[in-house]
């Protein structure tokens, strides 16, 4: 193709022009366009590009640790991983990401849509934790797709470590996730995921324990990865917790009580002082760190046997005989007999109109004979205080068991606790819009009937007598460590219920005679180098006010004893309560069983230092294996 | 045609747009690239920027007339070429647009652009005409189309694109009725669907992304949220040098490349912005200024044509950043990365000041 140039023409100069001012227009849209971004919403965009870059992560701050009287570790912490969404930078998540994310994580999908759900109208800057203690596996997932899942990230928490696992689980409580509703309070400091105590000591301290988090202001590339630091604000940790719990008298109590379904509680009756507190069945809280699964929180909630329930401060049942103690205090206090009044036991006796029997009569027929206050309390003689039930009246018994500390709060400092009931005829107008009934008094005399108390109380009450009538008020926290770490603790000072010197002698002795001379029920009791006293009882069912609510196969009897030594100036006092125990005997080596551990610790060599640090060494390296943070990240991100 | 040189024969102004255009891209670049694997890339960019100056330089020293001379058979070997890399050619990352000469791969694509544009200058060199006929849109069509879908093919469609403006702005600047126009434009609509049916599905996706920016963030419509971040993040002043986060911190992909204009908006902010589009708008009307006073048609339709390619890539790219236009693959000339796409800038203009030196001079 020959081509030729012929120069004799210009173009026409309209057709450049055309296209000068096609060019012109062109970049003046453009300018328009970069001027609308890059100044009218410049704030906008340079906020975007900001939480593209920052993440603000939380720093999980330790809680303090629990320990009991002597520093031994009841509740620890260990390194843990959480996973968590990072919604600042992410969009939301498509159905198909939250579908990957819940398979790599072995989370439940709908389970996560619903976290997502929940968490949406939060604030994007707070992240959402999908996952606590993550496994090696969910780290490796996490690390190994920072490009699909620029949103996940870890972070390093302290997660809760109860190295004794079902031991005084319901006294510690245990920590959880704080509920949505709390998070939403106005004011609230939570966010989502964070743990707060819940129930027990880690609910009653939470103040205490639970630190304050911090944060790290991190420079995040688009894969999510940390490629530098702006700011720290460092962590504070929760104050440790000492308690007055001796974990000795509390393994020998939790090892002596066993399987059993029921409550130990040991008191140093001259401060309150808990030394050991037991309820079972138990839980191991440990479960209750990592989020617990719902199958296995249905469980333990619909547990016939309520292992999440302290039982020691909620289980609110008949003293039985253990009861008589108040009656025998309350008859001689007023004055109605005399330590040597005789009551003649012929196995039953007939009270307006209607027979009661003599438990020794229905089980064995057997008779008391001739009885005083000193052995009707040694040999629990149903008949004496019938008797006595019917010469008090109801509202003398009522205002002694009040006195004595039955039928109310303790005011431990720990939740939930139950204040029992002493029926009157107060209450039963109230309650059942009926009159009393006097036969009604007779049998609260021995301790059935309305009559439901706590272990607590019980432990308080005979503490209070054998001390002469001073009752301190039970606690598991030392109040002078409380006023250091700034609380308010509350009143302790002693409740005086003044006795006179023949009362607290007669009723003493009989509760020494329980145990130390022949007949006595308590007998099992005896140990030998050490001065037990104490009474026991035998409780037939729950007791009338709870039994709409109770099933029928709980109507077995409730076995008590309550102890306490040295007869004399006592130091502890212990109350064992066995549900379905059949027969008090079984509760009386429990008490001995304590009691005796109390006294050989007094009495043996302490042991050496080393040793006892050695102990707390290996309380705390029980710990799951979790790899340390270095290495992890180390291994992921190459 | 030979004459002696002249130092005055060389437009100078237009030179001297093209490299401080090509120097801010440099500097982008090694911004941009500075902390990551590719960082070192500004060199190559450097040099590929001297050696297509130089090129330039010896291009514009040639009577154009002598290359328009050559079209045919240089049209030939385009074809040829792209025909048998999509056979031959080994792909990278997918698609096959690269020739290998030993350390150095080289997009044909940009510089068949050049070729497409001398043929059209030539085709238009004779043809003095009112205004075009259907003929001529026929045959220019089947002229740019062939090239056209074998860089469709490799696949990359953000070249093929840019072969539309060369023959469009030749045809404008030639003379088009209306009933041409509506012709074309009808047609053009009802080949959409038919274009659609051809389009890979991340094509699809991105134009989907287009037309409903706010549907999805996480994938096709990330690039073009992130670029709008980081340009909008710059404000009026700009980050400052280095300090551009989102480019830095990868948010956004092809930094150094395609999305380089992010990146300088984000650094240098709208100051930067406007200085870099009046350099261009300079640049580009330089070229019409020297259509204008071309010693013939063939002249002048070389500039036109290369004005329009610049301008549609320019407006395209930029564009793009800010969400005006689809995410396709269209450099910014003299900017971006890349050494063919400097070559084939570098060259035209060096055929541009051949134009501009034998100009009408009054």
């Amino acid at each position: 193709m020959e081509v030729r140039f012929p120069s004799d023409e210009r173009p026409p100069a309209w057709k450049i022009a055309f296209f000068q001012y096609a060019i012109a227009a062109s970049f003046l849209g453009l300018l328009a366009g970069y001027w609308r971004y890059q100044i009218g919403q410049h704030a906008q965009y340079l906020d975007l590009a900001e939480r593209n870059r920052i993440r603000n992560l939380p720093v999980i701050a330790p809680r303090g640790r629990i320990l009991d009287r002597e520093g031994r570790v009841l509740a620890d912490n260990f390194p843990a991983f959480s996973v968590l969404l990072m919604r600042e930078s992410a969009a939301s998540l498509s159905p198909d990401g939250i579908a990957g994310i819940a398979r790599g994580l072995q989370l439940d999908p709908e389970e996560l849509r619903h976290t997502l759900e929940r968490t949406a109208s939060l604030p994007r800057f707070q992240p959402v934790l999908l996952k606590q203690a993550a496994t090696l596996e969910d780290i490796s997932f996490v690390e190994s797709h920072r490009v699909e899942y620029p949103e996940l990230d870890l972070i390093q928490v302290q997660q809760r470590l109860y190295p004794k696992h079902q031991v005084m689980a319901a006294l510690l409580g245990y920590v959880g996730e704080v509920p949505e509703e709390m998070i939403a309070k106005l004011g609230s400091n939570y966010r989502p995921g964070d743990v707060m105590g819940k129930f027990g000591v880690e609910g009653e301290y939470n103040q205490i324990l639970s630190g304050r988090d911090g944060m790290r202001r991190v420079v995040v590339n688009s894969r999510g990865q940390e490629v530098g630091l702006l700011s720290t604000i460092n962590a504070l940790a929760g104050n440790d917790l000492r308690l007055t719990i001796d974990l000795d008298l509390q393994m020998a109590a939790e090892a002596s009580l066993g399987d059993r379904p029921g409550a130990v509680v040991a008191l140093d009756p001259r401060t309150g002082e808990v030394l050991a507190m037991v309820s079972h069945p138990s839980f191991d809280p440990n479960d209750f760190a990592k989020r617990i699964d719902p199958k296995e929180w249905n469980d333990l909630l619909n547990d016939p046997m309520k292992p999440l329930m302290n039982k020691a401060i909620q289980a609110q049942l008949a003293p039985g005989s253990v009861f008589k103690i108040v009656m025998a205090t309350a008859v001689l206090e007023t004055g109605t007999v005399k330590p040597d009044y005789i009551v003649h036991c012929s196995g039953a006796v007939t009270i307006y109109g209607h027979l009661y029997h003599d438990w020794v009569f229905q089980g064995k027929r057997k008779v008391h004979g001739a009885v005083n206050v000193h052995s009707a309390i040694r040999e629990s003689c149903d008949v004496f205080f019938y008797t006595m039930g019917k010469m008090l009246g109801i509202d003398k018994i009522d205002y002694f068991a009040r006195g004595l500390g039955l039928g109310a709060r303790t005011g431990i400092d720990l939740p939930s606790e139950a204040p029992g009931l002493i029926p009157s005829p107060e209450w039963v107008q109230r309650v059942f819009k009926r009159k009393w009934y006097a036969g009604e008094t007779i049998s609260v005399a021995i301790g059935q009937g309305a009559d439901a108390v706590t272990p607590i109380q019980l432990a308080n009450t005979f503490g209070g007598i054998a001390t002469g009538g001073v009752f301190h008020r039970p606690h598991v926290a030392f109040q002078d460590q409380l006023r250091a770490l700034g609380e308010n603790p509350p009143d302790i000072s002693p409740r005086d219920f003044p006795l006179s010197d023949e009362t607290l002698a007669a009723v003493k002795s009989g509760m020494w005679a329980v145990v130390n001379e022949g007949g006595g029920t308590g007998v099992a009791a005896r140990c030998p180098g050490i001065d037990i006293s104490g009474k026991t009882g035998t409780a037939q069912v729950v007791s009338e006010a709870l039994q709409q609510s109770a099933k029928s196969s709980e109507y077995r009897n409730t076995a008590w004893f309550v102890g306490y030594a040295p007869s004399d100036k006592p130091e502890i006092v212990v109350a064992a309560l066995v549900q379905r125990g059949e027969h008090s005997t079984v509760a009386v080596p429990i008490a001995r069983d304590v009691i005796k551990a109390y006294f050989d610790k007094k009495a043996g060599p302490k042991p050496p230092k080393n040793q006892m640090e050695t102990q707390v060494r290996v309380l705390s390296q029980v710990q799951p294996a979790t790899p340390p943070r270095a290495a992890v990240a180390a291994s992921m991100r190459q | 045609m030979s004459k002696s040189f002249r130092a005055s024969d060389i437009d100078w102004f237009l030179l001297g747009l093209a490299l401080a255009i090509a120097a801010v891209g440099v500097m982008e670049i090694y911004s941009t690239t500075l902390h990551s694997p590719l960082a070192g890339q500004y060199r190559r960019q450097i040099y590929w920027i001297l050696l297509s100056f130089v090129l330039a330089l010896v291009v514009s020293r040639l009577d154009y007339h002598i290359v328009l001379e050559q079209t045919p058979w240089l049209y030939g070997i385009s074809v040829l070429l792209l025909a048998g890399l999509l056979l031959l050619g080994h792909s990278i990352a997918g698609t096959r647009r690269w020739l290998q000469f030993g350390p150095m791969s080289f997009q044909v694509s940009e510089i068949v652009k050049l070729i497409i544009i001398l043929v059209v200058a030539a085709y238009f060199a004779d043809r003095r005409i009112k205004a075009v006929t259907w003929g001529d849109l026929v045959k220019l069509g089947i002229v740019g189309g062939i090239p056209a879908i074998l860089v469709a093919l490799e696949p990359d469609l953000g070249t093929a694109l840019t072969f539309i403006p060369i023959i469009a702005a030749g045809i404008i600047f030639a003379g088009i009725r209306w009933q041409h126009i509506a012709v074309l434009c009808l047609t053009g609509i009802l080949a959409l669907p038919v274009g659609w049916h051809f389009l890979r599905p991340y094509q699809r996706e991105r134009l989907m992304t287009f037309v409903h920016p706010a549907q999805n963030t996480q994938t096709s419509s990330y690039q073009v949220t992130q670029t709008k971040i980081a340009i909008g993040s710059g404000g009026f002043w700009g980050k400052g040098l280095g300090n551009g986060t989102q480019s830095r911190l990868g948010f956004i992909p092809v930094s150094h490349a395609d999305s380089i204009f992010a990146v300088f908006a984000e650094e240098q902010g709208f100051v930067g912005t406007l200085l870099v589009l009046l350099l261009y708008f300079a640049l580009l009307l330089r070229l019409l200024d020297g259509a204008q006073m071309a010693p013939d048609r063939a002249g002048a339709f070389f500039l036109v044509g290369l004005a329009a390619v610049l301008f549609f890539q320019v407006v395209i790219n930029t564009g793009m950043m800010i969400g005006v236009f689809p995410i396709t693959g269209i450099p910014l000339p003299l900017m971006s990365q890349g050494g063919s796409s400097l070559l084939f800038t570098f060259l035209g203009l060096g055929l541009a000041m051949s134009v501009r030196a034998r100009r009408y001079v009054n």
